[in-house]
């Protein structure tokens, strides 16, 4: 590995890591501003022009208020949950490409911090273990709660996790890749999965947002049953922690659909341009960034339009219906790539 | 027996399948947010904006002095009698003399509050008064952190001399109440 | 660089191992087989197999301990809650554990010196090369284990069947 290669990828980390923790606190404001506009109110506007300062207050606030370990949870534990929750939303944003290379002084770069041959395979990897974070401070708080919000969220996840990963079992027959960046290059100008996984991608898209607990499956945090659910007893930055990798993983699932369904950096008539390769490739990861914003407004708008499942609705929905539509999708796919074969099967 | 023919016919008949599959419903539960999301937000930026306050309407009390800057109220006690809540109470005192400055009769309320928690803002105590002494101001009361801070002493009910409170349209509205 | 991590992994793999017996709290136990499993996903990932490993985080570490987890905080089991064991079972316990070192050991004695082997070709372990092995090497164990999975599945289904009377 060259030293430039290597301070290339430095900086692309830091970048990345910018721009995810930026994205992240917007994502909060974006959050109040959306809510606010679709039901009729105007949302946050004191800090600042349109109050675009208010996560800049939000998180001033959350650093400076009291930092309270309950007398009974093990404090170990109880800080060992938040800096978990953030380190697995922070470890997906690796293996995203971001973007395609980039040309300078000759030396191709690519805009992805590093290809593994096994990208998707490693999101789920961390995805899987996501859900410590939040059973580790569910359990420590010592809260009955906490506990209760820490059980329905692991059991959400392990029942979701296996909808999904079906749903992407069926995307790689077609894709013969584990590879995010060749699964992206596969679906060049307007060839989108989307077009190819109508219902795999319906499928990923209710697992994701089973995954991220974001409403309607917000079991784990909602205010009705539970106070807070698993983050009841959190206060000051680490209840922060906690808010931040929600909206941190928000942003990665986003991206994680736009890239493997929607195209990721692809977009329709990026050849026929007559731009140069760098141009394309920096149009690209803005055409990118939009279709990840489209889908982060998507969860905001359902989260404000469908109100919450029951916890017994939510288990049939992901035993019931969506394991065995993972299931018949990934049998359609294999009909869909084997007709030929089969064609000849059958009729000779 | 019918009273009205809004009442709709609850039925839990089985769900068809397309009902089952809940994506229309939850397609058209989008449309019906993503219209509100056009639409002009209802919020008023209160301390910028404020609502239209009809001049009739009823806040804060005021306890009026005279054009020489004489206290109205003579603590008859009318008033707390009107009152339906009873949120008034006062203590009469004898003017001594020069204080006729200060007080317009011989007879003065040394004392004069009103609880706002129990205030109902009905506006018979302005009704009652026989003085003109009395009237209610489009004025809000404030929200406090005690309880003892809603009890108006005189030193927030009586008009200060250099800031008079203009109840004008107040004084026209009586006058055409009672005739 | 390799034998450091390969040394660094086995310490952290042992340690976490022992402090899943000998802590007393059920919770912590499953926290350090989750260590335990990282340390040997690291393994997997020196021996070229990147597949294997993230398949073994998803499957032991993010499927098979969390309910393990689950099933901990549902009994609420603690420090507290351990059972007190007599004299008896404690002698018991220390004599089979250590028969069972002993053969270990003498296993180990047995096999004698073991070459460390180095692999030459990089993509050994990746996902192409593992299928192309499992689907025509060793295709019958292969499907003989997707049906003892799928007769586990309709065991839990019929437990979890409620009765029909």
């Amino acid at each position: 590995m060259g030293i430039e290669l290597l301070i290339f990828k430095s900086i692309l980390v830091l970048v990345v890591f910018t721009i995810t923790l930026t994205i992240a606190a917007y994502s909060t404001y974006g959050e109040r501003k959306i809510a606010a506009f679709l039901q009729d109110r105007i949302g946050p506007n004191r800090a600042g022009p349109f109050g675009i300062f208010q996560p800049v207050a939000d998180g001033g606030k959350m650093f400076l208020k009291e930092e309270i370990i309950p007398a009974d949870a093990s404090a170990f534990l109880f800080v060992l949950g938040p800096s978990l929750a953030m380190l697995t939303a922070l470890m997906t944003g690796v293996v995203i490409p971001w973007g395609d290379t980039l040309t300078l002084n000759g030396v191709e770069y690519s805009l992805q911090i590093t290809d593994l041959n096994i990208g998707v395979l490693y999101i789920f990897g961390v995805v899987s273990f996501g859900v410590y974070g939040i059973m580790i401070g569910g359990w420590s708080s010592n809260n009955k709660f906490s506990l209760l919000g820490a059980i329905r969220a692991s059991a959400q996840m392990i029942s979701y996790e296996l909808a999904m990963g079906l749903s992407i079992v069926a995307l790689i027959m077609t894709t013969g890749t584990l590879s995010i960046k060749e699964i992206v290059d596969q679906q060049a100008t307007w060839h989108w999965n989307i077009l190819y996984q109508p219902l795999g991608f319906l499928i990923f898209m209710i697992c994701a947002f089973a995954e991220c607990n974001r409403a309607p499956f917000d079991l784990a945090e909602c205010e009705t049953e539970l106070v807070g659910g698993y983050h009841t007893e959190y206060s000051s930055m680490k209840l922060g922690f906690y808010l931040f990798a929600e909206y941190i993983n928000m942003f990665i699932s986003s991206a994680l659909m736009a890239s493997l369904y929607f195209g990721g950096y692809n977009f329709p008539f990026m050849n026929s341009l007559g731009l140069d390769q760098n141009m394309v490739t920096i149009l690209g990861t803005v055409v990118f960034f939009g279709k990840v914003f489209f889908f982060i407004f998507f969860f905001m708008w359902i989260r404000w339009t469908i109100p919450r499942f029951r916890y017994d609705q939510l288990m049939r929905l992901g035993w019931q219906s969506l394991i065995p539509l993972a299931i018949l999708n990934i049998l359609l796919t294999g009909i869909f790539t084997m007709r030929e074969e089969l064609k000849n099967w059958l009729f000779n | 027996m019918q009273l009205t023919n809004r009442s709709k016919v609850v039925s839990n008949k089985k769900m068809s399948f397309a009902e089952k599959l809940y994506l229309p419903a939850i397609v058209k539960g989008l449309a019906i947010t993503m219209s509100h999301f056009f639409r002009k937000p209802a919020t008023i930026s209160y301390p910028e904006e404020q609502r239209y306050i009809a001049p009739v309407w009823r806040g804060k009390h005021v306890l009026k002095r005279d054009a020489n800057g004489a206290e109205n109220c003579t603590a008859c006690g009318l008033c707390a009698v009107a009152c339906p809540a009873e949120a008034i109470t006062m203590t009469a005192a004898e003017r001594k003399p020069g204080e006729e400055h200060m007080y317009r009769e011989e007879k003065y309320a040394a004392v004069y509050e009103i609880n706002m928690l129990r205030c109902i803002f009905c506006g018979l105590c302005e009704e009652a008064c026989p003085k003109e002494a009395i009237f209610l101001t489009p004025e809000l009361v404030p929200s406090y952190l005690n309880r003892d801070e809603f009890i108006y002493g005189k030193d927030k009910l009586v008009e200060p001399i250099d800031k008079r409170v203009d109840i004008t349209q107040r004084q026209k509205h009586l006058v055409e109440k009672k005739q | 660089m390799v034998e450091y991590i390969f040394y660094a992994l086995s310490v952290i793999c042992i340690a976490c191992a022992l402090l899943v017996v000998f802590s007393k709290n059920p919770i912590h136990s499953v926290l350090y087989l989750i260590l335990a499993f990282f340390a040997i996903a690291g393994h997997y990932v020196l021996l070229n197999a990147q597949f294997l490993a993230v398949v073994h985080i998803i499957v032991y570490a993010g499927a098979i301990m969390v309910l393990f987890l689950f099933v901990i905080m549902l009994l609420n089991l603690n420090a507290e809650t351990e059972p007190h064991k007599n004299m008896l079972t404690k002698i018991m316990a220390t004599v089979s554990g250590g028969l069972l070192l002993v053969t270990l050991v003498g296993s180990f004695r047995a096999a004698g010196q073991v070459e460390m082997v180095n692999l030459d070709n990089s993509n050994i372990g990746t996902i192409e090369n593992l299928g192309k092995v499992l689907f025509n090497d060793f295709l019958l164990p292969f499907e003989i284990s997707s049906v003892l999975f799928l007769s586990a599945m309709i065991g839990a289904v019929i437990l979890g069947k409620k009765q029909l009377s």
